[in-house]
């Protein structure tokens, strides 16, 4: 059955290249530059990597980042807490615009 | 669990493992990884000196791992005898070797463990002697209860597999409680000095990864083991080597049966590093077999790839000018020990 998509896809990243090379080149360093050790370490980059892959809901990022959060040294309850700090904010965000819905049904009610 | 030999599992025979090993993995190179160190001017490899003898004491183990290169285990009866050991004292006496690594299965179970540590510390006052615990050993049986102390008299290193600081993943590699046994084990090393600061015994742990992905950086993931052992264990210990999980014996056949293999080999293979492969610790060691047989490694040992050398494949044969001359046998299992920071006993080599 054809998919949309495709995990073998995901080792053809770098190919995006072959059609818009400079951009492609200037998009890598600076993603090879974001991932570095820097003030917050690698691990601590990758699990908020693998937080956003489930934002996102990228089925790619979620593949690539569950490999490399546990290639540097997470484990599995890290992980899932990760993507509880993913959820909370989104559910959070919904939540915090029922605000809105509060001030408005209040405006409209005698 | 029973061992692959046990179980009479088809790769519990090195002739299948190498013909797995062989076969090509998509997007390699050339002939696997002679080409690759062709590349980089390696090929033939060659040893650079030969500092640290390591020896298999026997494949008997009171545990059975998940991803055991040896297939150890309690069903394994292959042991070094005392006439082995005699003959690697003659090398150890006469060749300048610096450290004597000791592993197994685990090493303490040879009946001789002890009798041999002795007469190699009375050969040599200033020799390394690594022992290769896998702890639970010295809780397993009332005999091994005072192996902390032994250690301590003969300052031996201690290098011990923690595969993690948390139980869960520690007991799905090395099995059902020994997390807790392990902890328990590493409070005995640490009441006798072991790797307390000042107290010169080397108390050094060993993780590799429970699944098929990459170690973690070593010096990162060192700074965590320490905090999370001290916090809530008060373990303290010297280093943290990160070692990678090579596709032979049970981690292959994990890799297979879980449809890993593929993506792993192609993993190591897109990982190969030019200096990692420069530092291999096969060009400074030899691995004597528990039946006096010398290999290049420990993994060269299991795949039954024998020295390739016309007059010391054997211990009793031992001839220094041959093996530094020697070639190293390489396959597709090395691309285990040069991907990323590199991989060996002592960890990551660069």
């Amino acid at each position: 059955m054809k998919t949309y998509y495709n995990p073998e896809d995901l080792k053809n990243f770098g190919k995006i290249a072959e059609f818009q090379k400079p951009l492609a080149d200037k998009f890598f360093d600076y993603y090879g530059e974001v991932f570095a050790e820097g003030a917050l370490t690698a691990r601590e980059k990758s699990l908020i990597a693998l937080a956003v892959a489930h934002t996102i809901q990228c089925p790619y990022c979620i593949d690539a980042y569950t490999t490399d959060t546990m290639e540097k040294g997470c484990d599995e309850e890290q992980m899932m807490e990760a993507v509880h700090v993913a959820a909370a904010i989104r559910g959070g965000a919904s939540l915090v615009h029922a605000t809105q819905m509060m001030n408005k049904a209040k405006e409209i009610s005698m | 669990m029973k061992s692959l030999k046990a179980q009479h599992h088809r790769l519990s025979s090195a002739k299948e493992e190498i013909g797995i090993l062989e076969n090509p993995i998509p997007g390699s190179k050339g002939d696997g990884f002679s080409t690759y160190l062709d590349e980089i001017g390696l090929f033939p490899l060659k040893p650079t000196q030969l500092d640290i003898l390591q020896l298999n004491l026997g494949k008997m183990c009171n545990q059975v791992c998940q991803h055991c290169h040896v297939d150890a285990g309690p069903d394994r009866k292959e042991i070094m005898t005392r006439d082995i050991m005699q003959l690697c004292l003659e090398v150890i006496r006469n060749h300048e070797i610096k450290t004597v690594d000791l592993t197994g299965g685990a090493p303490e179970m040879n009946p001789d463990f002890r009798w041999f540590v002795e007469e190699i510390r009375s050969i040599d006052p200033e020799v390394t002697i690594i022992v290769r615990c896998n702890l639970t050993i010295i809780l397993a049986n009332p005999k091994y209860h005072d192996l902390p102390e032994f250690f301590k008299k003969h300052r031996i290193e201690i290098a011990s597999s923690l595969p993690y600081f948390t139980s869960a993943k520690t007991d799905s590699q090395r099995g059902d409680g020994v997390f807790d046994k392990s902890i328990k084990a590493l409070k005995l090393l640490n009441e006798q000095g072991y790797g307390m600061e000042g107290s010169g015994l080397i108390l050094n742990l060993v993780y590799n990864p429970s699944g098929a992905f990459m170690p973690a950086a070593q010096s990162g993931l060192e700074l965590e083991f320490k905090k999370r052992l001290a916090d809530k264990f008060g373990i303290t210990f010297n280093s943290l080597f990160t070692i990678t999980n090579l596709p032979i014996s049970r981690f292959l056949e994990y890799l297979l049966r879980s449809d890993n293999y593929e993506a792993y080999m192609e993993k190591l293979i897109a990982s190969f590093n030019p200096v990692a492969a420069a530092g291999v610790m096969c060009r400074n060691t030899i691995s004597v077999g528990w039946d006096g047989y010398l290999y290049d490694c420990d993994f060269n040992q299991m795949l039954e790839l024998k020295v390739a050398t016309k007059d010391s494949q054997h211990i009793k044969d031992w001839n220094k000018a041959s093996l530094l001359g020697r070639e190293i046998i390489v396959k597709n299992h090395c691309f285990g020990c040069t991907a990323g920071a590199g991989s060996s006993c002592g960890g990551t080599t660069i």
